[in-house]
């Protein structure tokens, strides 16, 4: 049986960081480049469900049966985030969920948890997704060095575009990067010390290994992605295992940062998507050890050339000048805060309404056709009760009907809300707030499509909703 | 069926509205009812039963206690409803229907709102029904959206479409100074209006209402015996209260340039006034100018403006206190702020003094006035009540 990889996508966040804005509030020396930074409403969730979206492109999201989400930086320390992004992806019920954390391979020892599953037969088509939005001390070079992103990769036997030939992983005990409770954080050993000891170590040994074992040459593999910390050390590990520099993927550290688990997939969805049918890629990850996996790509790869979604993510981006808004962002510096909501949360209003709000549902009228959002249980149309098929919008594109940029509504990180009403091609009406707009551009007819993100924290807990954007276009 | 000339208003009083420190909820209450009471020539042993519209003050849930505590009403029924900014007019028109259903003589209707103890800032907040799906649904952001398609459907630009809105706030500050129980006395020019700081687009500071503390009362009596409690008393004509089935935003089809509540309250109002022109038969009117662009919507689907034609009635001033149908001729919500429970009452008070020829500040009564109405528009929106009256039976 022919195991791999049958989809594969990866979200960038639009908002891009130039890293001499952050050296300038700090008087000291800027990295080059620039990185990626999750808006005021997104984390490592909803970036997770943008990148697991990309792969339904690919896979029937009524396929997947198994999803493992993988994140240092989950929003929730205890409650499980990958049963809200099956839920936000629509998946159906009864699925193998599994959290994956507390290392930057987590992503990768998921897909090979995922990988093991399909071999084993407990599941068909099993989906990884793993995000990170990871903080530096301020002044640091890591706070320039992250960037926050996210990937997916779905794993099965039909369709596969890139199979596994093999995979080796090593643990290594060492105090090198690590973040305690409660820290907002990461705290690094000396430099060399963890360098040598810690990443250089444990991913030499993982590829050397993996090299033996597969008998595999290195002039036989095209791609060679390495998940790196800072801008050269993939070269430097490339070139201890026999690589040289032409083989070595992009990292996309000028571009978009180390985005911690997200990393090396989102490097591997990158290699997929400039791969040729026939190519050897070989993915290695660190993390307190290493996961080291070779794929070789197949004919099905062509299927996410077509439109190379990672591409449209990274090329399309919007640049945000404020460190200050950077930390109010990433919730580190707390503006003043706005008006209160006086429409308090309830729990359990939540769960009993999740199809509506996590999977994004309406309902469409069996006797009269009408198709309306939330779910009504009486037809407004023909007045027929609790006669309809739950309908999935959340694919759906609309048209912007009725909008107003309100400056009263938002909190003062987030000062404009665009209060928009928007109609798909089925008639369906949206009330959802607007997101990633510039409020000169907004306009009776705009294309939106939808996005999960965070909406307030109320009750003590996050609230999870979709929100409208308008369509990521290059050259904006 | 209908109540036309079985229900009389026999008395009203109405606080000063503003941000009253001063005053607790029951204290204004005790405002609007003594005055009413002096009015109506009557006590608080007479009043058999009382309606009281009452929005939040501080908190829902809170029965009529508030009202019942100050007024000290013992043993008698007391109805509070807080049918959003409805709720002064739904108290009145359930008070007229008890009266007009023969269970009572003299009963009273009662709205008051304490806004400034809630926190509530200068305009109006108010949030949605549902705390995921309507998180941050304001009042300005709701009602705008009736602006930016007022617009486009009408092919008028924003500079356009913000100079028409602007002329209403112009016309109700102007009246407003004339108002001495209004919050705000300040005369404004379209360019005030237009260069005043964006709330929600296309509405800013000055296309909104502001939130204020407030009551206004009064005593429904029968018809044919309310000659003896004063010679003048106001009968009343017509209602309609109207309730859209479904969030505006979330209704297919929906055109957002006028609501279905607006039309069949009012229609339903002037067909148990006997009303068949209201552009011409209506003398005076108070409508609900939450924001101006609601009071330019309200124009047409209440038949005063053809459709699409709201802004040559504006142009021409056919709204203004010297016009054909002067509107909102104590300075609206725009001038008196929107104590929820209170306005509608409020507006009713208004009508009242002018079909009695005794306005507070005789500048703004309006001459000839035989037809007169008073409506609340409320929620996201979705509810509309309209009550006419007139001056002499028949």
């Amino acid at each position: 049986m022919k195991v791999g990889i049958t989809a594969a996508g990866a979200y960038v966040p639009n908002y891009r960081l130039k890293r001499e804005t952050i050296a300038r509030a700090w008087e000291r020396g800027a990295i080059k480049g620039e990185r990626s930074v999750a808006n005021t409403d997104e984390d490592s969730l909803t970036m997770a469900v943008e990148a697991a979206i990309v792969c339904f492109s690919h896979v029937n999201r009524t396929d997947i049966d198994a999803l493992y989400y993988a994140s240092t930086t989950a929003p929730y320390a205890e409650k499980s985030i990958s049963s809200i992004v099956a839920a936000a992806c629509d998946l159906k019920e009864g699925i193998f969920t599994a959290d994956f954390s507390n290392s930057t391979k987590a992503g990768t020892s998921a897909l090979r948890t995922a990988l093991d599953a399909v071999k084993a037969g407990s599941a068909q088509q099993a989906l990884t997704v793993a995000a990170d939005c990871r903080n530096g001390y301020p002044k640091s070079d890591q706070e320039q060095l992250f960037g926050d992103a996210s990937a997916a990769v779905a794993v099965g036997s039909k369709g596969v575009m890139a199979e596994l030939i093999d995979s080796y992983s090593v643990t290594t005990e060492i105090i090198d990067i690590w973040r305690n409770i409660n820290e907002k954080y990461i705290n690094y050993g000396e430099g060399r010390f963890i360098s040598e000891k810690g990443y250089m170590t444990a991913m030499t040994q993982a590829i050397k290994a993996l090299l033996k074992k597969t008998g595999s040459k290195n002039e036989e593999i095209q791609k060679v992605v390495i998940a790196t910390p800072g801008l050269k050390d993939n070269s430097v590990v490339a070139k201890k295992t026999g690589f040289s520099p032409e083989q070595l993927q992009e990292s996309y550290m000028l571009e978009i940062g180390n985005c911690g688990t997200a990393q090396p997939l989102l490097m591997l969805v990158a290699a997929l998507e400039q791969s040729s049918p026939g190519d050897t890629i070989l993915l290695a990850s660190y993390g307190n050890g290493a996961d080291a996996f070779l794929f070789r790509v197949t004919d099905e790869v062509k299927k996410i050339q077509a439109n190379p979604r990672f591409k449209s993510y990274l090329e399309t981006k919007k640049p945000l000048d404020s460190y200050s808004r950077f930390l109010s962002f990433r919730g580190l510096l707390e503006a003043v805060p706005g008006e209160p909501f006086r429409t308090f949360p309830s729990n359990s209003a939540y769960w009993r309404e999740q199809k509506g709000i996590l999977r994004l549902h309406g309902s469409k009228c069996t006797q009269c056709g009408q198709a309306i959002f939330p779910i009504n249980r009486i037809c407004n149309a023909c007045g027929s009760k609790d006669q309809f098929d739950e309908i999935h919008l959340s694919d759906r594109t609309a048209n912007v009907f009725t909008f107003s940029i309100d400056y009263l509504a938002g909190r003062s990180d987030d000062p404009l809300v665009v209060q928009t009403v928007a109609e798909d091609g089925e008639g369906v009406r949206y009330y959802l707030l607007m997101t990633e707009f510039d409020k000169n551009e907004v306009k009776i007819g705009m294309e939106v499509n939808f996005t999960f993100r965070r909406i307030y924290e109320g009750g003590n807990y996050i609230n999870y909703y979709w929100k409208c954007r308008p369509v990521r276009k290059a050259g904006k | 069926m209908t109540i036309k000339d079985q229900v009389a208003i026999a008395g009203m009083g109405c606080s000063r509205f503003g941000e009253r420190w001063d005053c607790g909820a029951g204290d204004l209450a005790i405002e609007s009812a003594y005055e009413a009471y002096e009015d109506a020539g009557v006590g608080p042993k007479d009043i058999e039963a009382v309606f009281v519209g009452q929005m939040y003050a501080p908190v829902g849930g809170l029965a009529g206690a508030q009202v019942i505590d100050a007024l000290k009403f013992n043993n008698i029924p007391v109805i509070r409803n807080e049918n959003w900014c409805c709720a002064g007019h739904v108290a009145l028109i359930s008070a007229c229907m008890a009266v007009a259903s023969g269970a009572y003589d003299v009963v009273m209707a009662l709205g008051v709102e304490k806004l400034k103890d809630t926190g509530f800032p200068g305009l109006g907040a108010g949030r949605g029904m549902n705390p995921v799906y309507e998180a941050r649904r304001t009042a300005p952001g709701s009602f705008a959206l009736i602006g930016t398609r007022y617009f486009e459907q009408y092919g008028l630009t924003m500079a356009e479409g913000k100079e028409a809105i602007a002329k209403i706030a112009v016309k109700n500050h102007k009246n407003g100074m004339l108002a001495p129980k209004a919050h705000f006395h300040r005369e404004v020019t379209v360019e005030d209006v237009l260069k005043a700081p964006m709330i929600a687009s296309p509405l800013g500071l000055l296309d909104c209402c502001g939130n204020s503390d407030g009551s206004a009362c009064a005593i429904i009596t029968r018809a044919d015996t309310a000659k003896k409690l004063r010679p003048d008393p106001i009968y009343i004509k017509g209602f309609g209260m109207s309730m859209d089935a479904i969030l505006p935003h979330s209704r297919p089809g929906f055109n957002w340039t006028s609501f279905d509540a607006l039309k069949t309250s009012s229609s339903k109002a002037y067909e148990m006034a006997g009303i068949k022109d209201p552009r011409n038969e209506i003398d005076v009117a108070e409508v609900h100018d939450c924001f101006t662009i609601t009071e330019m919507m309200i124009y047409e689907d209440f038949g005063f403006s053809k459709r699409g034609k709201a802004k040559e009635d504006i142009d021409a001033g056919f709204f203004e206190l010297n016009g054909a149908l002067p509107v909102n001729v104590d300075g609206g919500l725009k001038c008196f702020g929107h104590p929820v429970g209170a306005s509608g009452i409020r507006m009713t008070y208004e009508i009242y003094k002018q079909l009695q020829y005794k306005v507070d500040n005789p500048k703004r009564q309006v001459k000839d006035v035989k037809r007169a109405l008073s409506h609340t528009f409320g929620g996201p929106p979705q509810l509309s009540c309209v009550l006419v009256a007139g001056n002499e039976k028949g």
